[in-house]
């Protein structure tokens, strides 16, 4: 079963990685831009064949792994075969 | 002085780290792999700096994981020493050992430079050979050096006094033109609350030889050689 955790930083953790995206993206003249922020998509493909059990996995793993929960949150989506 | 120096794959400064040790001890640091446990009779245990496991994930975050942290870890609770240089602070703070998170550089650039470090505190194993607000030179070399901790979090490191040392300028003044990645509070390194356990980001011991340009990191390994000779 696919699971996607979809990392961020924390909203007020300053992310100049985003500002120089948008900076650039600016700077190609593209209008209106707020703010940017940039974070990580990982996949993971588990043997697990229940979502919720799969869902509760990929939390297990983010907790400890995938995000710095100091500075990062996480969003999983699970799906797909 | 028993030191031992953790070596992950993708670590680069372990060999300077074990001459700034061994001219402070007068004998060889053991240098540990990344697989070993066993950290018995070890006085200090030391990450150095570099990019364990490609700096993938997160800076550090793989080498948080891994079976020696444990031992560290371990030897920590047992009142062990443990100091970690740049890769080593991030590995660290990734494993939990000391609060908050080290963030891309303000101004997003790699920064391979000199920088100044107020002591804050010369009463420390670490510090005995300095005085407290002394400033010394230290290289840094780091993409990812810009200290974040929530403001509660600051507010206690600073309340029980373990802000190691700050960015500041030559004089010892914390400006923002001093802090060159933008830490929180222009910390460069941190206590644990036993003041046994030192992560910080600029290198002292690439300065511990006139050949190098200075000494200025020679106090700190000589701190630590006095407070093991015992």
């Amino acid at each position: 079963m696919k699971v996607t955790v979809t990392v961020m930083l924390k909203d007020g953790v300053l992310d100049p990685q985003g500002k120089a995206i948008g900076h650039a993206l600016a700077g190609l003249g593209f209008a209106g831009i707020g703010e940017v922020r940039a974070g990580k998509i990982i996949e993971l493909d588990l043997a697990e064949t229940d979502p919720a059990r799969a869902r509760a996995a990929a939390e297990t793993m983010a907790r400890k792994l995938l995000a710095n929960t100091v500075i990062e949150r996480f969003d999983i989506a699970v799906g797909g075969a | 002085m028993r030191a031992g120096i953790v070596v992950f794959p993708g670590i680069n400064r372990e060999r300077d780290m074990a001459i700034a040790l061994e001219r402070a001890a007068g004998h060889a640091p053991r240098m540990i792999w990344h697989r070993e446990t066993d950290l018995a009779g070890l006085d200090l245990v030391v990450i150095p700096g570099g990019f364990s496991f490609g700096d993938y994930l997160r800076c550090g975050a793989m080498a948080a994981q891994s079976p020696v942290m444990a031992a560290v870890r371990a030897h920590a609770a047992r009142g062990g020493y443990v100091l970690g240089v740049c890769n080593g602070f991030q590995i660290l703070s990734e494993a939990g050992m000391l609060p908050g998170a080290l963030l891309r550089n303000a101004g997003l650039r790699f920064l391979s430079r000199d920088c100044h470090l107020r002591v804050e505190r010369a009463d420390t194993a670490f510090t005995r050979r300095y005085q407290q607000g002394e400033v010394f030179r230290a290289p840094m070399a780091h993409g990812d050096g810009n200290y974040f901790a929530d403001d509660a979090t600051l507010d206690r490191l600073e309340g029980e006094g373990l802000v190691a040392f700050r960015y500041a300028t030559p004089a010892g003044q914390v400006t923002q033109a001093a802090n060159p990645n933008g830490s929180a509070r222009a910390i460069a390194g941190l206590y644990s609350p036993n003041l046994r356990v030192l992560g910080l980001m600029p290198h002292p011991e690439d300065l511990v030889d006139p050949l190098l340009g200075g000494e200025d990191g020679k106090p700190l390994f000589a701190s630590l050689a006095e407070a093991f000779a015992a």
